[in-house]
């Protein structure tokens, strides 16, 4: 199947994201061989990857940190390289350092994201207020950021990501460092809004808990895919999805075989 | 279907319960959204500065050594003979307000480069870099943020100076503000375009010693630069081709209510150059970012 065809997607419409035949070098070292990813509209889609197999390189790459040398990455059908603008206003992006202004207030925070994408203020209180009432953080809204816990932070930086309403959302292992209560409200919030908002998500991760069986997901393993399928289905029958995940990064990489 | 699927096939998904969509974008990607976006950042930038108190007083603090202790102490020495802009012989105190002034504005400028190499190993940098507006406005309005810190400073300065008798005229003040403004985008631009070429915090120790040291004592300043050429004909020729010469030699002219277009012209075009640089080293396609492999902390 050529790259081309990954454009149209199985629905007929154009995909949430589109990353066709991307290739990244660094110098001498190659970070990304002809990587292809499709999150459908709607659909949240895991990226598993070991630390090292490229996956800040392609997040940093769809969001438009620097551009992608070879293929194409394109959100809702807008290529980055030619409407950037028009791109990155659909896309939401919970980065996996954390990113807020520890000295500035919750508020604050969410009103500096909304003017970096032309959010009128008033327009941008009412849109936080229903945020931070649907992470559950309502009364922390005058608080500053360093008294959050880092949970109740990283809810604040999904609430961040959703300001400008995007169609899309790119989490970077968003779950990390925090304890189990704190995963799970994380995990709950984002599939919420997929089911009730239809927001398409690409999470990366290597926590296999956040994966549910019927979620697309694609293994990135030393900057190539080496398996894609749902999650479910990845990996042999005997196999879980983590020894499958496993025993994947554990191979030489090669590209993901074609579906028998 | 137990194997991974093919390389570029995608999954039909199941029908979910809410229709999928792309929503609108609620912000406005018109000259009204550019507009927002500047204030916005220019707003933070406002805001962590005054949650700073400490790093306001310290910016003051440093040139009010200078004049209270430094200068005394040359007063004797280092007298200043009739040049213009002053129309009689001046006390050394008198002579280095403005080059104080603006040497706040200096640091200012290495201040807000800083803390861009500090957005960027925490990662706030790449938030604002997410925002869909061109990379030019990001860092026009970064630039806007600092300049406006510095010109606040360089008053605050000022005011504090007033009581050493400098004779300066009231519309001097007034007539200074542009000055400082220009002085403070050209330091800030090379303040920004440096941010891009620092790869680590820890390296703004050489950016103090291989910029701010050079560029504040080889210039008019401290001294005026015909001393300079008595010792060394090239020197003095350094000091004249330092832009922070005609940074400081344009504020001390508009303080006097003179407008001296050499140096303007100099400022305005400097600004021009490294602004113009920065925007191609934070270009995605082009600039530092792509080769260095990204804002520095990317392990992957």
């Amino acid at each position: 199947m050529s790259a081309g065809a990954v454009g149209a997607g199985a629905t007929g419409e154009v995909p949430a994201l589109e990353v066709a035949s991307v290739s990244h070098s660094f110098g001498a070292r190659r970070a990304l061989s002809d990587v292809s990813i499709t999150v459908e509209r709607g659909r949240f889609m895991a990226l598993l990857g070991p630390n090292g197999a490229g996956k800040t390189t392609l997040f940093s790459l769809i969001t438009r940190l620097y551009n992608n040398r070879d293929g194409r990455v394109a959100i809702f059908g807008h290529a980055l390289d030619r409407e950037p603008s028009r791109a990155l206003a659909r896309l939401g992006v919970v980065f996996q350092a954390r990113t807020l202004d520890t000295d500035l207030t919750v508020e604050q925070n969410l009103l500096y994201h909304a003017a970096l994408h032309g959010i009128p203020r008033k327009a941008a209180k009412a849109r936080i207020a229903g945020l931070l009432d649907r992470v559950g953080l309502t009364d922390r809204r005058a608080d500053k950021v360093r008294t959050l816990s880092g949970g109740q932070s990283r809810r604040i930086e999904i609430a961040r990501s959703l300001v400008h309403h995007p169609s899309l959302l790119l989490l970077d292992e968003p779950t990390v460092g925090l304890d189990l209560e704190s995963r799970a409200d994380i995990v709950a919030i984002v599939r919420a809004l997929v089911r009730e908002e239809g927001l398409s998500v690409l999470w990366a991760t290597h926590i296999f808990e956040e994966i549910a069986p019927e979620d697309d997901a694609v293994v990135l393993h030393k900057g190539r895919i080496v398996a894609r399928g749902k999650a479910g289905t990845i990996g042999r029958a005997d196999e879980s999805l983590e020894e499958a995940f496993r025993r994947l990064v554990s191979e030489p990489a090669k590209p993901a075989r074609e579906a028998a | 279907m137990s194997t991974p699927v093919g390389t570029s096939a995608t999954i039909a998904s199941p029908t979910s319960p809410v229709a999928p969509r792309e929503t609108a974008h609620l912000g406005r990607l018109d000259a009204v959204g550019y507009l927002i976006c500047l204030g916005g950042i220019v707003r933070r930038e406002l805001l962590r500065f005054f949650n700073q108190k400490e790093r306001f007083f310290s910016a003051l603090v440093r040139p009010l050594v200078w004049l209270f202790i430094f200068a005394a102490g040359f007063r004797n020495t280092l007298g200043v003979s009739i040049e213009p802009p002053y129309q009689t012989y001046v006390l050394y105190e008198v002579y280095v307000v403005p080059g104080l002034a603006v040497m706040i504005q200096l640091f200012n400028g290495m201040q807000s480069s800083l803390s861009m190499v500090y957005d960027r190993e925490v990662g706030s940098m790449k938030v604002l870099l997410t925002s869909p507006y061109p990379r030019w406005l990001l860092l026009l309005a970064k630039l806007i943020a600092g300049v406006t810190v510095s010109v606040v400073q360089a008053y605050a300065f000022l005011a504090i100076a007033w009581f050493w008798d400098l004779d300066i005229p009231a519309v001097g003040y007034l007539a200074a503000l542009p000055a400082f403004i220009a002085a403070g985008l050209m330091l800030g631009s090379i303040g920004l375009l440096l941010s891009s070429m620092v790869k680590q915090l820890e390296n703004f120790a050489s950016v103090m010693n291989f910029v701010i040291f050079p560029m504040f004592f080889a210039s008019s300043a401290l001294y005026p630069l015909w001393r300079i050429r008595e010792s060394s004909e090239t020197l003095y020729w350094i000091c004249e081709c330092n832009p922070f010469t005609h940074a400081v030699q344009l504020v001390r002219f508009a303080l006097y209510g003179q407008f001296e277009p050499v140096s303007c012209a100099v400022v305005l075009g400097v600004t021009f150059a490294f602004f113009t640089l920065a925007v191609v080293a934070y270009d995605p396609g082009r600039g530092i970012m792509a080769r260095r492999g990204g804002p520095a902390g990317d392990p992957s």
